[in-house]
């Protein structure tokens, strides 16, 4: 059916027409299944086989995970011993600031610790503190990847404040907070009279010594101002090699934090007893912050992490729970999936204009 | 040839017009001039001088006209204001220019990369669209008009050349350029008639009339040395006022509109006229009247806009925690933090200004949980929109074959809102009908003729049928159970009519519709009352102001018709064998022609006289001699006003008539009565000499003279017969006025028609039917205020105050009415006129009328002004807060279209300030059903949604940072890296939502036309009504927690490798987003519930794309990625733990929501939901009968359209079977 108002009355066309009718060209879109929004879709529904079988198939998955995760959590031995209070002549107890800050003092603190059950090696050394903010912002950005990487970029100090140089205006390498503040405690072990040797080798992630710390590049500077902070460096020592740096450069997330401090490549056995001969330099005791030394050895999933596996419990016991749940509301209260009857216009009967169609219908048939 | 054209229409029609807009020619030499003086008069127009409009004080602007936003200049500045105009971007654009600053917790790129991809995406967007209005006046600009250039010599230059004092010659058919003087026609008597379709939508012809001094001017020579002045009224919007002077040789002569020629009307039925143009371009009346289109927000985006302020303040609130925190860690124990160097710091860390670092940090704090606000929410949307649109755009199943015309979203930023409209204003004219009249049916002599059906009686039969697939059986049964008692003639209609449905139509003839041998091929010569019948065409020949043209191609004739109704009996008069072929000053010539064979004879009738149609009159007549000298008066006119008029012996056939009219009129038929009168030679000489007396009488009784004389000489009629004419109505329109009011849409129809077309209209569209109580409100004592001038001025303001305690009266009346129905099935109709409207729209009672309008099953506004349309729609809107949508064609309708939340135009027709207007264009009135109910939902749905996941998601994510802070001392610090949080918005979650916005069905295209009641959902608002939405943000909240402290306490302290590595800030921090990848994505699988291979492309992607940014990032060098260096393939590949985290955080992120869904499902499943399974497990094709039985339950309770029409009529003849069977059992039992 044509509709356009008076088409054909009047047949003189002249140029205001020709305008119009180029506008008027067939403009018929073309087809296809994605213009039209005909794809070929899945359109899953969730059916009770469907819910229930996701639900119990999380649980299956989930409950074996968590066991296997809690299993190989207590299969870790861990000895955590703190000792930032118990280092702190008795004499000193009452002003530890001051005596952290002595440089007089001797800080040497020794330590006897029992392994309460077998270890295999390896067994990882940590040093723990507590309520130190490496995650602080100020903290965080006071570093130059440059400078670490490539000894030509000693210079680029950006984003180092307050570290950048010394007083005369040469830079500082490492510079910046991070490095300034460099953990300083250490630690010597001996079992009886056999020492322990703490392999230092290893402790950092290989990208880290082969890509971020520069084999040329040679610590200069550091820690010469009138603030010291943590630890020295050797300067004769790349900083690719100065692993204990590469694993403190290494912000942590939390303001609880552990680092590898070493490993000791032998075994273990129940109920010896370690001596631990500790510098106790590094200061804490200003920010309350604790320090702990941790022995550990570890499995596949890392150290001791009950967490995990008790996550992967619960959240496995409630899928199982909701599978059952939802068993129980499909059998009791049983719908029929695609049954018309629970379209909204039949279950209120209110709204039944068509009664009348069915009174019709239901008339003749009788 | 061109002057015998002239020739041929050098017709004086004032000689024989008697009303209308014509004056006596003596009137005009007399009349004073307009005197024009103060502020507002200040126009001069040198005639034929353009060259004098070059001056300062005269240089008026040209007539180019532009309707865009911007120009190349003014483009970005002004889009770039555009867009900072949204708040969310303001703050976006503050934090990006804080990124360079050392309080940003961020680095600059990752804070200006995602703005400028948004803001540029946005204005390329605006570009886009303003360069095709740019287009748009091009291509109206570049029309072409013939321009006197000097010497008599007119040549064509482009419109927006046209300087005001130009003159201008105009060809039949064109449009005006600009607003013009009309100097002088192709007629003699320089009149000319013009449509004003594009002013003010009304489709019969107006006279103009050039003064009497300017006739001379009718040849291009003419105009070598014309010059004259202009003085006039500066520029204004009103379209039917002008004030003006014309000086001309020397002398000065009043301007009336009756001499103006507006812009955008156009010449019709004159071949030419001569214009000297007085307002150009952007002054004319129809650019003044143009109102800037507002820009219109959908009601999701206003409520997303505050759920951005709740976010907002969100953000505000935990940013004044953090740093309230913040500086009293800073002031109490940043001291003691001796590796933050305290002593050292600035102002950003100074523990001894903890206020100063506060501030600075709040401004950080910011920043820093700006993630909460979705940057890329609006970018995302706009996108989405787009392509929505491009669907829309692209819609087959809306695209017009006739026309050639798809459907188009002219902004993309409406489509939810379609999936949202309550009511819809329907404009008449072109948008339900087209404007096409078809003779149909005729009543002659008592006798009805014409067997085709209209087509509302042909779609209720249709309707009928589908309803009852075995329908005969129903008519058998009510036949034989009743023994054929039963009055056969009440089952008729619907045998008749699907008989008809199943007959193909014949080749049509524009016009004729007209089916039945008894009256064609010259059979009526055999009818009994074959003199009635040659009468009865007679009038149809003759009784009409037409001119014949000849088609040279073809040697067939056309018309040119004030009317389409006119044209429309003349095409039927040369069908039935009386071909009008000729029209002379003073007479007319019909060929006829009375059987096949014969050679049609040529007869010539005098025109003596002709009483011309308005609309008070409502009726028309010519007093004609036929060639044996006797004089007829012939009349055709409203059935009321004949009636009237009929002589005592002309009253033969009136009863059946009158059943034939209210048949017609059921049938949404037009209709009008003929009748005749025979004249004695005397009676006439003596009506004829007072008749012209008056006509040349000068003075304010003249129209009343005229009136009294017609009045005499119009009466002793003799009733003829009647015509039923078809107001064509669109395709589908019955069909898809039952779908949109089976939706639960109201139906307004708004038309500037009279009332009684406006009710033919009605009952065409099943918007009114038979039995239905229609409420008309109109005022009474309209008529005295025209009949006497002077006493109305005085009474007026009486007078407004009575007609309104009377229309007041009236409501109320109507409002207790319909509260008091008792019957549920009672349908009411409100039929109000614009009069009524006027006074009904005052502050003061348009609430009362909303009332009684909402009650009401339809409600049909006529005779309104475009401006009264605007005004209901915005009562409407305004009343009763609900999405309303207004549909129209014409200029008229542009107010309305703009006022309403949703405009829609119909293209195609001819004048496109409509369509210009709107907001979405379609070629047929039918596509908006599936405009509405299938896109609308669907928009609607995937809009909801896909905000809802924004919000989640982003809740998800930012509140992640602000947990960590409380574990940084609230320093500012992101566990995430900067390059992860760019990436999260704009590439690692956009696809997917983005997918859902474009491509999520709920149900397909089909089910959502066959359960028209599942629209409902938007206007209910179900998808995103706040406890949805902060359901959401509650999800979003619940699997930050998880993401978080599941992660943190994982990874506290422990090593979290066999090789006894802890891990770092890089590696949580990696985790935790992993993890917010995969939650958010398997979360928006879980929303999706249609999966073509590009949602799962897009999902998977996503999450692929995560683990290939995090191995490429890792190999870039160390200095961009800093601490993630090889983090996937060194440190979290390798570990379990991450996978396992992984693994275990997206269950227990999604199990709760995928829990809630399925016993939502199970206990109170929505309709789409059982609809789902239905087709899931192909239900709908093992068990026909239920799916169409339910698919015809599924729609809302409705009183108007064919379904209600139908079931009126099962249920009238139920109530007939039962008293049948009754009557029969109490017979019986006796």
């Amino acid at each position: 059916m044509n509709c356009i108002v008076d088409s054909d009355i009047g047949s003189s066309s002249s140029s205001g027409d020709a305008a119009v009718a180029l506008t008027r060209k067939p403009r018929r879109p073309k087809y296809s299944k994605f213009t039209q929004q005909e794809l070929p879709a899945c359109k899953p529904i969730l059916n009770p086989q469907w819910v229930i079988s996701v639900f119990t198939l999380i649980g299956i998955v989930f409950v074996p995970i968590g066991v296997a995760s809690l299993l190989a959590s207590n299969g870790v031995v861990e000895i955590v011993d703190q000792y930032e209070t118990a280092c702190v002549p008795r004499n000193m107890t009452n002003d530890k600031v001051a005596y952290i800050q002595n440089a007089d003092i001797d800080k040497t603190c020794t330590r006897l610790i029992k392994v309460p059950r077998d270890m295999h090696q390896p067994i990882y050394v940590y040093y723990q503190l507590d309520n130190f903010y490496q995650n602080h912002r100020r903290y965080v950005k006071s570093r130059n990847d440059a400078q670490l990487r490539n000894s030509k970029e000693a210079n680029e100090t950006r984003y180092c404040d307050p570290e950048r140089t010394t007083e005369d205006g040469s830079p500082i390498v490492p510079c910046g907070l991070i490095a300034w503040s460099f953990f300083n405690d250490t630690y010597r072990f001996t079992r009886g009279d056999q020492k322990l040797t703490v392999n230092k080798k290893g402790i950092s992630w290989k990208s880290d010594r082969d890509h971020k710390f520069g084999k040329n590049v040679y610590p200069k500077n550091f820690q010469n101002g009138t603030l010291i902070g943590g630890g020295k460096l050797n300067a004769d020592i790349p900083l690719n090699e100065q692993e204990d740096l590469i694993v403190w450069m290494r912000i942590a997330a939390l303001p609880i934090f552990r680092k590898l401090y070493g490993k000791i490549e032998l075994d273990l056995k129940e109920n010896d007893t370690i001596l631990v001969t500790l510098k106790n330099n590094y200061n804490t005791y200003i920010f309350n912050g604790k320090k702990k030394l941790v022995l550990s050895t570890t499995s596949w999933l890392g150290g001791k992490n009950d967490f995990l596996g008790l996550a992967y419990l619960t959240v496995g016991g409630l899928c199982f729970f909701l599978a059952v749940a939802f068993t129980l509301v499909y059998m009791i209260k049983s719908r029929k999936l695609g049954d018309p009857s629970d379209l909204s216009w039949n279950r209120d009967s209110s709204g039944a204009d068509y009664e009348l169609f069915r009174d019709f219908t239901s008339s003749i048939d009788s | 040839m061109v002057r015998d054209g002239r020739r041929r229409e050098r017709l004086r029609w004032s000689k024989l017009y008697s009303f209308s807009c014509i004056k006596p020619s003596v009137v005009l030499d007399t009349e004073a001039p307009n005197s024009l003086s103060g502020p507002g008069f200040s126009r001069l127009v040198h005639c034929n001088q353009p060259k004098a409009h070059t001056k300062k004080s005269l240089n008026y602007p040209s007539n180019y006209i532009s309707t865009t936003k911007y120009n190349i200049i003014t483009f970005l500045p002004k889009a770039i204001f555009e867009q900072f105009r949204r708040v969310a971007n303001l703050y976006f654009l503050l934090t990006a220019i804080l990124s360079l600053t050392p309080v940003a917790p961020f680095s600059a790129v990752s804070m200006i990369a995602p703005l400028a991809f948004v803001i540029g995406l946005s204005m390329a967007k605006e570009a886009l669209e303003d360069w095709r209005r740019f287009v748009q006046d091009m291509k109206v600009n570049a029309r072409k008009v013939g321009v006197h250039k000097g010497d008599g010599r007119f040549g064509y230059k482009h419109w927006h050349k046209i300087r005001v004092g130009n003159v201008v010659k105009v060809e039949k058919d064109h449009f005006f350029p600009a607003d013009l003087l009309l100097l002088s026609s192709s007629y003699e008597d320089g009149i000319c008639y013009v449509e004003t379709m594009n002013l003010d939508g009304e489709t019969n012809l107006k006279v103009k009339r050039s003064l009497e001094i300017t006739l001379p001017l009718d040849e291009d020579e003419a105009f070598r040395d014309f010059t004259a002045t202009i003085r006039c009224e500066d520029p204004n919007p009103d379209l039917y006022t002008f004030v003006g002077n014309f000086e001309y040789d020397r002398q000065v002569y009043a301007l009336d509109p009756n001499q103006i020629l507006l812009r955008d009307s156009k010449l019709r039925n004159t071949s030419y006229v001569y214009g000297a143009v007085i307002f150009t371009g952007h002054d004319s009346k129809v650019m003044q009247n143009a109102t800037k289109s507002p820009s219109k927000r959908s009601r999701i985006e206003r409520k997303m806009d505050r759920i951005i302020y709740i976010l907002f303040t969100l953000l505000v609130l935990m940013s004044l925690l953090s740093s309230i925190c913040f500086a009293a860690r800073t002031d109490l124990e940043m001291p003691d933090w001796w590796y933050l160097q305290p002593e050292n710091t600035t102002n950003l860390y100074d523990p001894s200004k903890p206020t100063t670092s506060g501030i600075f940090h709040l401004v950080t704090a910011l920043i820093l949980y700006g993630y909460l606000i979705p940057i890329s929410l609006y970018v995302s949307i706009e996108v989405v929109k787009v392509l929505q649109a491009m669907f829309i755009n692209h819609d087959l199943h809306m695209y017009d074959g006739d026309t050639g015309i798809p459907a188009e979203a002219r902004t993309s930023n409406l489509n939810e809102e379609l999936g949202q409209v309550h009511t819809i204003l329907s404009d008449k004219t072109g948008t339900l009908t087209c404007n096409q009249m078809d003779f149909l049916k005729c009543s002659i002599a008592g006798v009805t003729y014409g067997l085709r059906a209209s087509e509302v009686e042909i779609a209720a039969a249709k309707q009928m049928a589908s309803t009852f697939p075995d329908e005969n059986s129903i008519n058998h049964y009510l036949l034989e159970n009743n023994g054929g008692d039963f009055e056969s003639a009440e089952i008729e209609l619907d045998g008749g009519i699907t008989f008809a449905v199943e007959k193909a139509r014949k080749t049509m003839i524009k016009g004729f519709s007209f089916e039945d041998d008894r009256l064609m091929q010259g059979n009526w010569t055999k009818e009994p009352n074959a003199a009635t019948i040659l009468m009865f065409f007679r009038i149809l020949s003759l009784c009409h102001t037409a001119i014949p043209e000849l088609n040279k191609q073809t040697g067939g004739i056309s018309y040119e018709a004030e009317s389409p109704d006119e044209g429309a009996f003349l095409v039927a008069a040369r069908e039935f064998g009386f071909e009008f072929c000729k029209r002379t000053q003073s007479s007319v010539l019909v060929r006829e022609r009375y059987s096949l064979p014969e050679k049609p004879v040529e007869r010539e009738f005098k025109i003596l006289n002709l009483l011309e149609f308005s609309s008070k009159r409502k009726r028309m007549s010519v007093i004609v001699r036929d060639e044996a000298g006797q004089i007829v008066l012939l009349c055709k006119g409203a059935d009321s006003i004949i009636f009237d008029r009929l002589s005592k012996n002309g009253r033969m056939y009136e009863d059946d008539t009158t059943k034939h009219l209210n048949e017609y009129g059921e049938a949404g038929l037009r209709t009008l009565a003929l009748a005749y009168r025979e004249l004695e030679e005397s009676e006439y000489t003596t009506w004829n000499i007072e008749f012209l007396k008056a006509k040349t009488t000068i003075g304010p009784d003249r129209e009343a003279q005229l009136e009294r004389l017609s009045d005499w000489i119009e009466r002793e009629l003799i009733l003829v017969g009647a015509t039923a004419v078809e107001d064509k109505l669109q395709k589908g329109v019955p069909q898809c006025i039952d779908k949109l009011a089976q939706a639960g849409l109201k139906i307004w129809v708004l038309t500037g028609d009279k009332m009684e077309t406006a009710i033919n209209i009605g009952f065409a569209c099943s918007l009114l039917r038979q039995g239905m109580k229609q409420i008309c409100l109109s005022t009474t004592n309209s008529d005295l205020t025209s009949e006497d001038a002077k006493k109305a001025l005085l009474l007026s303001l009486a007078n407004d105050q009575a007609a309104k305690e009377n229309i007041l009266m009236q409501i109320t009346n109507a409002s207790q009415m319909v509260k008091l129905e008792k019957d549920p099935y009672a349908a009411f109709a409100l039929i109000i006129d614009g009069k009524t409207l006027t006074v009904a729209l005052e502050d003061d009672i348009k609430n009362q009328l909303l009332n009684l309008a909402i009650d009401c099953a339809s409600v049909i506004c006529c005779r309104v002004s475009p401006k009264q349309k605007a005004l209901v729609t915005r009562l409407v809107r305004e009343g009763t807060g609900k999405t309303t949508l207004a549909i129209g064609d014409g200029a008229n309708d542009v107010g309305m279209i703009q006022e309403a939340d949703i405009g829609v135009g119909i293209s195609g027709v001819e004048g496109m300030q409509a369509v210009m207007a709107s907001d979405f264009s379609i070629s047929q009135f039918r596509f908006l059903e599936r405009l509405l109910v299938v896109h609308g939902h669907w928009c609607y749905k995937r809009i909801a949604q896909m905000i809802c996941y924004f919000f989640y998601k982003n809740i998800a994510f930012g509140l992640t940072i602000f947990y960590f802070e409380a574990y940084t001392g609230f320093s500012g610090q992101s566990i995430y890296d900067d390059w992860y949080m760019l990436l999260f918005n704009v590439v690692l979650t956009s696809l997917p939502v983005i997918s859902l916005g474009v491509f999520e069905q709920d149900v397909s295209s089909e089910v959502c036309l066959q359960f028209p009641a599942l629209y409902q959902q938007g206007p209910r608002n179900l998808f995103f009504d706040w406890y949805r939405i902060f359901g959401w943000m509650g999800n979003g909240l619940y699997t930050s927690i998880m993401i978080f402290f599941l992660n943190t306490n994982i990874f506290n302290d422990q090593a979290f490798r066999a090789g006894g590595q802890t891990a770092d800030m890089a590696a949580v921090g990696t985790t935790m987003f992993t993890c917010i990848i995969w939650a958010v994505n398997v979360q928006i699988m879980l929303t999706m519930s249609h999966f073509t291979w590009i949602q799962h492309v897009f999902v998977w992607v996503s999450i692929a794309a995560w683990y290939l940014f995090l191995a490429g990032y890792g190999m870039s060098s160390p200095l961009i990625s800093g601490n993630n260096y090889k983090i996937l393939l060194e440190a979290l590949g390798p570990a379990p733990v991450y996978w396992a985290v992984t693994l275990l955080v997206t269950a227990a992120c999604n199990t709760p929501y995928l829990a809630h869904i399925s016993f939502q499902r199970a206990r109170n499943p929505h309709d789409h939901h059982v609809i789902q399974e239905i087709k899931y497990y192909k239900k709908d094709a093992e068990d026909q009968h239920m799916w169409r039985r339910e698919s015809s339950k599924a729609r809302q309770e409705t009183k108007i359209g064919l379904t209600a029409r139908v079931d009126a009529k099962i249920r009238q003849l139920r109530g007939k079977l039962q008293k049948k069977v009754s009557s029969l059992s109490i017979r019986t039992a006796r």
